[in-house]
């Protein structure tokens, strides 16, 4: 694909190709990574489309730096991203925390492939799911999507970067090996179609200007180095004027905001798909790829005479509790299937709160489940 | 003296680019750190650099404080992260100045590997290194610069490890400006500071000080005077010395100097205008 315009039309795209097309599309401007399975075709497409679009693609010496120029570019003022995989993901930990608390706009992309540790790096796993939304020390929201084909990689990306700018955090776009190494049509729609969020900046003057007295929203403007505003930050608790205070007051007045901005503002964060959620008796709950083949053990169920709702998580942090806790009160059952030994089910039995079984269908990771095993989970769910 | 002078005193050429409001530090009696950062200001100062546009990053660590008390764009970001964190900036913003100010625990231990791929990449920034023998922090533990049996509280007994010859580690992965002072040089230094801000590149200088309170009281120099004149007496000036040869041991002489300077494509590439 070559440059300039915004590239609208149709493309038979890789997710990860998809992915990159989607953080240019977003604005884009920085890149910094380090190779690794299976996300390596987004930094090797940014790599080759950035510098088209006057940005900048820098491969660092790890993951740990590559989150650290990741920070440091969205305070130089451009939209940055990386991607990685579950070992680097591992190693970006500790600068998302240092994203979170400097309240830093960015994306992270974690094609999930099956672990713990090395494990099966050509092969798919969703066994990052609560690594997203715990893997840094201390309290903290975030958010994390979660894509379930490559069109949706470039939709969701775009919106990664909005919410990010949005909420000042980074956001987390949790896709697997599967999506990113999937062909699939992507349509790029025309520029003006692409709703892009841009950064609020501060509209004071410059001496009046503290890093983080928030607006209504909880969120504060944004200054950018360089600007005259001569600001401080810090990864130490700090007050309204970014300065280190070390205080349980100004802890929990902080970090309560952190938190407060990201899940007081759920509702109009959280996304889902459902499907004949109205009348069902058991719902299918889950997400990425693991919902994609849980449509056919769905359908299959249908076919036999059983009511079975599908409820896709396309935001999976903030997790989408009032809405289980509300199809809970109606349903025997939800059945979630996903790559791992449990993660997200945990959080759909906790929405639930005994109202409805939860019934976890694990898969360890390195294939997709057989949907057949879906639908056997579903035939028990409703005896 | 009465208290009304000491107010009139109290202000200082260098206000205009601290955080007074932030002052006192939090620096031990003795502690070279004030002085290197006087001299970084100072030289900052003199740099003619649009301040609006200097910005200083630093790591975790005593030294990693300093951004904290300049009034710059200033970030204090993760431990050993400074330098890929102003890559990042820098990359961003080719316009702005970046000066990363930070000690030699978090630039040569948890931030080893990102020390020689900045300087191998020749990123056009301008880094600080305060390696004051131990992590002072968090109570005088051994470090990758403690010479050879110096004492700390993890090697009571000496340490056994060699240590960093950081300049020659510096300057072996790429960095076309290298250059070491101690805090007993301050006018040396600040020159020297200001030759590495207009460097275009990765111009780096160590600076050894005295951290009284652990390293030096754990290795019988127990007052930041008495380190400082260790330095006075046994540094020798040796301008591009062979850094195989600039090893700092216990007791040792410390060879300081500029000891690097030359010129080498740098990123981010300069935008090139009308073939120029």
């Amino acid at each position: 694909m070559t440059s300039e315009n915004q590239l609208p039309g149709e493309y038979f795209l890789s997710g990860d190709e998809a992915c990159a097309e989607g953080a240019i599309a977003a604005g884009c401007r920085f890149f910094a990574g380090y190779p690794i399975t299976p996300a390596t075709e987004i930094a090797e497409t940014m790599s080759e489309r950035l510098p088209e679009e006057g940005g900048t693609y820098v491969q660092m010496e790890d993951e740990l730096g590559s989150m650290a120029a990741v920070l440091g570019a969205s305070w130089g003022g451009l939209k940055a991203m990386t991607a990685t995989s579950g070992p680097g993901f591992s190693l970006m930990m500790e600068n998302i925390g240092l994203g979170v608390m400097l309240e830093t706009p960015c994306v992270v992309v974690d094609m999930q492939r099956a672990g713990p540790s090395t494990g099966l790096p050509t092969m798919t796993g969703q066994g990052d799911m609560m690594q997203a939304r715990w893997g840094s020390h201390g309290p903290y929201s975030i958010i994390a999507l979660s894509p379930a084909s490559p069109q949706e990689l470039f939709d969701l990306t775009i919106v990664a970067f909005n919410l990010s700018e949005k909420y000042r955090v980074p956001v987390l776009v949790m896709s697997e090996e599967s999506i990113g190494h999937m062909y699939e049509k992507v349509t790029i729609p025309p520029k003006e179609k692409i709703e892009i969020i841009p950064r609020r900046k501060p509209n004071i003057p410059a001496k009046e200007y503290l890093p983080y007295v928030p607006d209504d929203d909880m969120v504060p403007p944004m200054a950018i180095a360089g600007e005259g505003y001569r600001f401080h930050v810090t990864g130490l608790t700090h007050d309204e004027r970014g300065y280190p205070i070390m205080t349980a007051e100004v802890q929990g007045k902080l970090v309560k905001r952190l938190v407060d901005k990201i899940e007081k503002n759920s509702s109009a964060i959280i996304k889902v798909e459902e499907d004949s959620i109205e009348g069902a008796d058991i719902v299918v709950c889950s997400y990425g790829i693991s919902a994609r083949v849980a449509t056919i053990a769905v359908q299959k169920a249908r076919a036999i005479g059983l009511r079975v709702g599908m409820l896709r998580l396309i935001t999976v942090w903030p997790f989408p509790l009032e809405r289980i806790r509300e199809i809970a009160k109606n349903i025997k059952a939800f059945v979630v299937p996903e790559i791992n030994y449990g993660q997200i089910s945990l959080e759909v039995e906790r929405a639930a709160a005994g109202k409805a079984k939860t019934i976890l269908v694990p898969h360890m990771g390195g294939a997709v489940h057989d949907p057949e095993t879906i639908l056997e989970a579903i035939k028990q769910a409703v005896i | 003296m009465k208290i009304t002078e000491i107010a009139r005193i109290g202000e200082h050429p260098l206000d205009e680019m601290l955080r007074t409001d932030r002052l006192p530090h939090i620096w031990c009696p003795g502690c070279g750190l004030g002085t290197i950062l006087g001299a970084t200001l100072r030289a900052i100062n003199k740099s003619g650099l649009d301040l609006d546009k200097t910005i200083m990053v630093s790591g975790i660590g005593c030294t990693g404080r300093a951004a904290g008390y300049v009034k710059l764009d200033s970030f204090h970001v993760t431990h050993g992260r400074a330098l890929p964190f102003a890559t990042g900036l820098k990359f961003a913003n080719p316009d702005l100045k970046v000066v990363v100010f930070s000690g030699d625990g978090d630039m040569a231990a948890i931030g080893g590997n990102h020390l020689i791929h900045a300087a191998r990449r020749n990123v056009d920034m301008t880094v600080i290194c305060v390696n004051n023998f131990n992590y002072g922090m968090t109570g005088g533990q051994m470090g990758p610069t403690t010479p050879q049996s110096g004492k700390s509280t993890t090697s009571r007994s000496g340490n056994v490890e060699k240590p960093f010859n950081i300049p020659y580690l510096v300057g072996a992965a790429g960095a076309p400006f290298v250059a070491r002072w101690t805090t007993a040089h301050i006018r040396q230094m600040e020159r020297t500071f200001l030759e590495a801000i207009h460097k275009k590149g990765f111009s780096f200088v160590e600076v050894i000080s005295p951290c009284p309170t652990y390293y030096g009281r754990m290795n019988e120099q127990a007052t930041g005077l008495e380190q400082m004149r260790y330095y006075r007496y046994n540094s020798i000036v040796k301008h591009y010395a062979n850094l195989e040869d600039v090893d700092i041991t216990l007791g040792g002489q410390i060879v300081v100097g500029k000891f690097i300077d030359y010129n080498r494509p740098y990123l981010p590439a300069p935008v090139i205008e009308n073939g120029k």
